[in-house]
């Protein structure tokens, strides 16, 4: 199985995971609206970890399951951990004045989504997206 | 022994960049062999070979600003830095087996000979490094000027109706000089209605919207209204899914639709002349 990586340390970091991500899900035969929702969520994700865990890492996998094919976006940090999930999973929450849209927004994005953070720790998300 | 490094060198320099050149096409990185014509590396890499001769013969100085100039001219051709040092040490290899096979050096002098050329070549890499990490690095920087020259312009189309054009990645800087821009360009232009267009936006995640839902806030607030024009059918698919609320915000598909929409808005439109 082919997988790949792209730490995020600084807001280009962001440009470089969506790009690789966007290349797997083309390379993957996703259509341009499930290219878009998958590169939208790597976006998320990573804005996530640069703007919260100050670093981390994106990786991406290409997974076979029976006769699906799909892509997983792992997201993975060290930083200070999620102290109340149901909350950010609550449509509207921010703690940075943003939109709130961003994690449930990946959950309707993706297909499969999982989530679990350690306060003090670090966070780790992973989604599956199936191609149809 | 620096002497006699140097008369060795200078005696088989034909030699020394020919086996220099058959030994880094097999062993440099692809991309560099790739990136120019045969005729373009046995050039560069005389041209190598000669920098790293004239570490001998001329003055530091001297030798730092021909470093400099090959650095620039290689950086441009697109060699990795890996090049000059990978190159570095395939010279090194090449004198020292080379003065083995001759005689000049042999078990008693290679101590003295591991040293003196340790000597010559470590100051090199140092001032080629970093004459190439220079020249990169200003590279990047006159790429990052000019990217923001064509960040965000505000261009008036027609009386009262101005247009932003978006186009790539926005980042945090890019989004406070868009509201900056358009701001400013509101009220110079005295525009009434505003189009921006992010047809060319590869992207729309939560803060790109959120951006702009801040920037078409502000235009209202100064006493112009904002449309958001470009909107792709999988971009309009993602801002559903992600859940970002535009209702307060108008949207068209198309720049065409907007321009109508504004000039509606501002009580006019476009006829047909006939004659």
């Amino acid at each position: 199985m082919m997988d790949s990586s792209v730490k995020i340390i600084n807001e280009w970091d962001i440009v470089a995971a969506r790009q690789l991500g966007r290349n797997v899900a083309k390379e993957l035969g996703f259509g341009t609206v499930d290219q878009a929702r998958i590169t939208t969520a790597i976006s998320e994700l990573a804005r996530n970890i640069y703007l919260y865990a100050g670093q981390g890492e994106i990786m991406i996998e290409k997974v076979e399951s029976g006769t699906k094919k799909g892509m997983t976006i792992i997201s993975r940090d060290e930083g200070p951990g999620i102290p109340d999930l149901r909350k950010v999973m609550e449509d509207g929450f921010s703690t940075s004045g943003g939109l709130g849209a961003g994690l449930p927004g990946v959950k309707r994005l993706m297909d499969e989504f999982s989530i679990e953070s350690t306060p003090g720790k670090g966070t780790f998300i992973q989604s599956v997206k199936w191609l149809r | 022994m620096r002497k006699k490094i140097y008369q060795y060198v200078q005696s088989h320099s034909d030699e020394i960049l020919n086996e220099w050149i058959e030994l880094m096409r097999t062993e440099a990185d692809e991309r560099a062999v790739q990136a120019m014509s045969d005729h373009m590396f046995v050039k560069t890499s005389a041209e190598f070979v000669d920098l790293v001769v004239s570490n001998f013969s001329e003055t530091e100085e001297a030798f730092h600003e021909r470093a400099v100039d090959f650095s620039e001219k290689i950086v441009r051709l697109g060699w990795p830095l890996t090049m000059m040092t990978d190159g570095l040490r395939v010279f090194g290899q090449i004198v020292e087996n080379g003065m083995q096979k001759d005689g000049t050096i042999d078990h008693s002098s290679y101590f003295e000979f591991m040293g003196e050329i340790n000597n010559w070549m470590f100051p090199m890499y140092k001032t080629i490094t970093q004459a190439y990490t220079t020249s990169w690095e200003r590279t990047v920087s006159l790429q990052k000027i000019a990217l923001q020259e064509l960040s965000a312009p505000l261009i008036p189309v027609f009386d009262k109706i101005s247009v932003m054009p978006l186009v790539g990645t926005i980042d945090t800087e890019r989004a406070k000089q868009i509201m900056e821009n358009l701001l400013e360009g509101v009220v110079r232009h005295r525009a009434e209605v505003v189009l921006i267009d992010i047809t060319g936006v590869p992207v729309v995640d939560t803060m790109v919207a959120h951006h702009i839902i801040q920037a078409a806030e502000a235009v209202r607030l100064v006493g112009a209204k904002c449309t958001i024009v470009g909107i792709r059918p999988e971009i309009a698919q993602t801002i559903v899914n992600l859940g970002i609320n535009l209702e307060d915000v108008t949207t068209t598909s198309t720049m065409k639709k907007g321009v109508e929409q504004a000039l509606a808005m501002t009580s006019r439109q476009i006829v047909e002349v006939q004659e």
